[in-house]
C-alpha cells in the first residue's frame, strides 16, 4: 500500500536507562510518544529548547539509536533494525558541528566518496572521481577542493562537505540536525540557500531540526514544536507563527528577538517562569504545566494528546488559547 | 556637552603569532554615555570580544594593546598599573561572559564567589558581604537565594548561572557593564528572561551597558546605539534606527539582507558571498572589498574614511563618498 507520505513516525518512544542506584535504572524519557509524517519534497521544521528531544527524534528515525517503541514507516515499509541497512541509501543526516563530524585524516574526496564505496555506486575509478566532482559542484564547491583536508576549510565550507556526503547516495530524505547553528550569520544564509536549491533540484524531503525559529520558519512548510519529549503543536509554518495556540509556543514565539527596532519596541513578551524540569523527574500530566500560565487541575492529572483543531493545525493542550 | 563616561580613541590590539601579527582590533573609536546601551555587532573574528577584553585589560598572551587610549572619566586605563587595574575592574567596569558554565569556579560555592568580589571592592565586613550577596541574588531573580549561596555552580542550570554571573558583575555597582554574548549559550525563553532582567536592572541602577553579540535581534531589542565591526574595524556607528533603517555600509546592508525575517513571504535570503578575511593577511584597502558587490577600484587601494552621514550616524564606506561626490556634481551642473 502506498500513502501520500514519504515518512511516517507513529508514537515513537526513546527511553535511555540511567543508573539511579546499585542495581536499578530510571528511564530518561528523551522522546515520549512522537508522531508526525513528512511528504516527499517537503520540509518539516522541528523546534524546541535544549533537552526537548529533537535531536534524539532525528537520530532514532535513522536507527542511530534503537527505538524503545513506536513505528517508523518509510514509503509504506516499516523500518526495523534488520532492514535499516537497505534504507541507508534513502535516508541521510547532516550534523550540527561541521568541525567534529568530518574525519580530519581523510581528504574531502574520501569523505564524500566513502558512501559511494560502501554502497558500491561506481564501476570505475573515473566514475567515482566524476561523481565526487559533481557532488562538490552541487553544494557550491569545486574539484580543486577534493584533495584537501577538512581543516583547510571554513565552517560554512565544511558544512557543505557534510551536505555533499549526505547527498552521495541520492537520498530522498535528510535529517538536518541544527545544520546552521554553528555558522556566522552571513554564512548561514549561504547554507540555507544551498538546502533550498537542492530541495528544488532533487526533491529531497527534510526534517529540519533547529532552535532558531527565524531560520526554521524561513525554510519549512510545516513546523512541529517539542517540549520535554513530546510534540505540543504542529501546523503550517506561517500559521503557527501567526496564530500559535499552545501556551508554550506562544511564549517561544514571543521570545524571539526580532531584528527590527520598531517591532522590538512594540512587542510584548510572554515570559516563562523558571526552568525546564529535569526529564528524569517529569511532572505528572502535561509536562509544561509547571511553567504554564493557564494550568488547571486537569493538567496535573492527565497528559493531553495531540489533536487537530482545524485542518493541518494540531495541539496538545487542555486549555488552548486561540 | 558633558564628557562621555567612556571614550575609546583609536584603539588597536594585536596578537603576535607564528604566522605574523594578527590585528584583531585595528584603530577603533567610540564613546559611551552614562546610562546608555551600546551594541557591538559583528561576526566571529571581527574583534568585538577583543575590544571588550582590551577595555577590561584581560587580554591573554600574546595579545597586546598596541595603540590608542581608553579614557574612563578622562583617565587612561591603558596606562594603569596592574594594581590600579585590579581595583578598577569589577568596581567601575564589570564583564559577563558568554559561557556561564566555564566562567564560574567549580570548586567554590556561589556564596563564596559572590563574597570575594564584594570584600575586595567595598569595605563591608564578612557579614555585610553575605547580606549583600543575598540581596544581589534576589535582585537578579534567583529563587531560594539562601540555598543557592551554599550551592556549587554545577548544581545550577545555565540560565541560573548566568543570573549569578550578572549578580556578581553588579554587586559593586559598576558604572559600565560589558556583556560579551551573554545569552548565546542559552535557550530563547531563558534568553528573553535574561535580556528582560538586564533592561530592568539597567533602568534601576542607571549603568551603561556594552552589549556584544552577533545576534541582530538581541541588538535591535536592547541597544540605543550600535557599532558594526568587520575585521577589527568599525564599519558603521549610529543609533539603532539609523543602522537598521538607513544602513550606509555595504557590509551592514548585506548582514540585514541575509537574516531570515519573521514574515510569511519566505523571500529568498541574499547571502554575503565569500568568507571573512584572513586577519594575518589584510588587504590594503577596505577589508570587506573582496566580498562586496559594489566594490570599486578605490576600495581595493585605500581605506575608506569615516564620513558623518548625520548627527547620529557615521560610516566608513567609499560608496557614501561617491554619493556625496555625485550629488555635488549634479548641483554643480545645474
Amino acid at each position: 500500500m502506498s500513502s501520500e507520505y514519504l515518512l511516517e513516525v507513529k508514537d515513537l518512544k526513546q527511553h535511555f536507562p540511567i543508573r539511579s542506584g546499585w542495581f536499578s535504572t530510571t528511564p530518561l524519557k528523551a522522546v515520549d510518544g512522537v508522531s508526525f509524517a513528512i511528504k516527499p519534497g517537503e520540509t518539516l521544521g522541528l523546534v524546541g529548547e535544549s533537552g526537548c528531544g529533537k535531536t534524539t527524534v532525528g537520530r532514532t528515525i535513522l536507527h542511530l539509536y534503537k527505538p524503545t517503541s513506536g513505528e517508523i514507516i518509510y514509503n509504506g515499509t516499516q523500518i526495523t533494525p534488520q532492514n535499516i541497512k537497505n534504507y541507508r541509501q534513502e535516508m541521510q543526516i547532516v550534523f550540527q558541528d561541521p568541525y567534529s563530524s568530518l574525519n580530519p585524516r581523510m581528504t574531502v574526496a574520501d569523505i564524500v566518496g566513502e558512501p559511494l564505496d560502501i554502497h558500491h555506486l561506481y564501476s570505475s575509478k573515473k566514475e567515482r572521481a566524476d561523481r565526487i566532482t559533481e557532488l562538490l559542484n552541487l553544494v557550491g564547491l569545486n574539484s580543486d577542493h577534493a584533495r584537501r583536508y577538512a581543516h583547510e576549510f571554513s565552517g560554512g565550507q565544511r558544512q557543505r562537505i557534510g551536505i555533499a556526503r549526505a547527498l552521495a547516495v541520492q537520498p530522498k530524505f535528510i535529517v538536518c540536525d541544527e545544520p546552521v547553528s554553528a555558522l556566522d550569520v552571513s554564512i548561514q544564509a549561504q547554507v540555507i540557500n544551498t538546502f533550498e536549491d537542492l530541495q528544488k533540484k532533487l526533491g529531497i524531503a527534510y526534517l529540519f531540526i533547529a532552535h532558531d525559529l527565524l531560520v526554521v520558519q524561513h525554510i519549512s512548510q510545516r513546523i512541529a514544536v517539542m517540549y520535554l519529549g513530546r510534540i505540543v503543536e504542529i501546523a503550517d509554518a506561517d500559521e503557527i507563527i501567526a496564530h500559535p495556540m499552545h501556551p508554550y509556543t506562544q511564549s517561544l514565539i514571543s521570545a524571539i528577538p526580532i531584528p527590527d527596532p520598531e517591532t522590538a519596541r512594540r512587542k510584548k513578551r510572554i515570559p516563562l517562569e523558571g526552568d525546564v524540569p529535569s526529564p528524569l523527574r517529569m511532572p505528572s500530566g502535561c509536562a509544561f504545566r509547571t511553567r504554564c500560565r493557564f494550568a488547571t487541575e486537569k493538567c496535573a492529572q492527565e497528559c493531553p494528546s495531540l489533536n487537530a483543531v482545524d485542518g493541518n493545525h494540531a495541539i496538545a493542550c487542555w486549555n488552548p488559547h486561540y | 556637552m558633558s564628557t562621555p563616561l567612556l571614550q575609546v580613541k583609536n584603539l588597536s590590539t594585536s596578537f603576535n603569532v607564528d604566522s605574523g601579527e594578527v590585528r584583531a582590533v585595528n584603530g577603533i573609536s567610540f564613546n559611551l554615555d552614562k546610562g546608555k546601551v551600546l551594541g557591538i555587532v559583528g561576526e566571529s573574528g571581527s574583534g568585538k570580544s577583543v575590544t571588550a577584553y582590551s577595555i577590561m585589560r584581560i587580554l591573554v598572551e600574546p595579545g597586546k594593546i598596541t595603540g590608542g587610549q581608553i579614557l574612563f572619566n578622562g583617565q587612561d586605563i591603558v596606562q594603569f598599573s596592574k594594581k590600579q587595574m585590579r581595583e578598577f575592574r569589577g568596581k567601575r567596569i564589570s564583564i559577563i561572559f558568554q559561557d556561564p558554565m566555564t566562567s564560574l569556579n567549580p570548586v567554590y560555592t556561589i556564596g563564596n564567589q559572590l563574597r570575594e568580589c564584594i570584600l575586595l571592592h567595598t569595605d563591608r565586613n564578612r557579614e555585610q558581604a553575605n547580606a549583600r550577596a543575598l540581596e544581589m541574588l534576589q535582585l537578579v531573580g534567583v529563587n531560594e537565594p539562601e540555598k543557592r549561596l551554599k550551592q556549587y555552580p554545577h548544581e545550577l542550570s545555565g540560565g541560573m548561572r548566568q543570573r549569578v554571573m550578572i549578580a556578581m558583575a553588579l554587586a559593586c555597582e559598576p558604572d559600565i557593564l560589558i556583556a560579551d554574548e551573554p545569552t548565546t549559550a542559552l535557550d530563547v525563553t531563558i534568553q528573553a528572561q535574561i535580556l528582560e532582567l538586564m533592561q530592568e536592572l539597567q533602568k534601576k541602577l542607571g549603568m551603561a551597558i556594552i552589549m556584544i553579540t552577533h545576534d541582530l535581534g538581541v541588538i535591535a531589542d536592547m541597544c540605543d546605539e550600535i557599532i558594526v565591526m568587520y575585521a577589527g574595524r568599525v564599519c558603521e556607528r549610529g543609533t539603532a534606527d539609523e543602522i537598521f533603517y538607513n544602513p550606509r555600509h555595504e557590509y551592514t546592508k548585506g548582514l540585514l539582507r541575509s537574516i531570515p525575517r519573521l514574515d510569511t513571504n519566505h523571500a529568498r535570503l541574499i547571502p554575503i558571498a565569500g568568507s571573512p578575511v584572513d586577519l594575518t593577511n589584510m588587504p590594503k584597502g577596505c577589508a570587506f572589498a573582496s566580498r562586496c558587490d559594489q566594490c570599486m577600484k578605490i576600495c581595493l587601494e585605500s581605506l575608506p574614511e569615516e564620513l558623518q552621514i548625520n548627527d547620529s550616524h557615521i560610516a566608513s564606506c567609499w560608496m557614501n563618498v561617491k554619493q556625496v561626490y555625485m550629488e555635488a556634481e549634479k548641483e554643480g551642473a545645474v
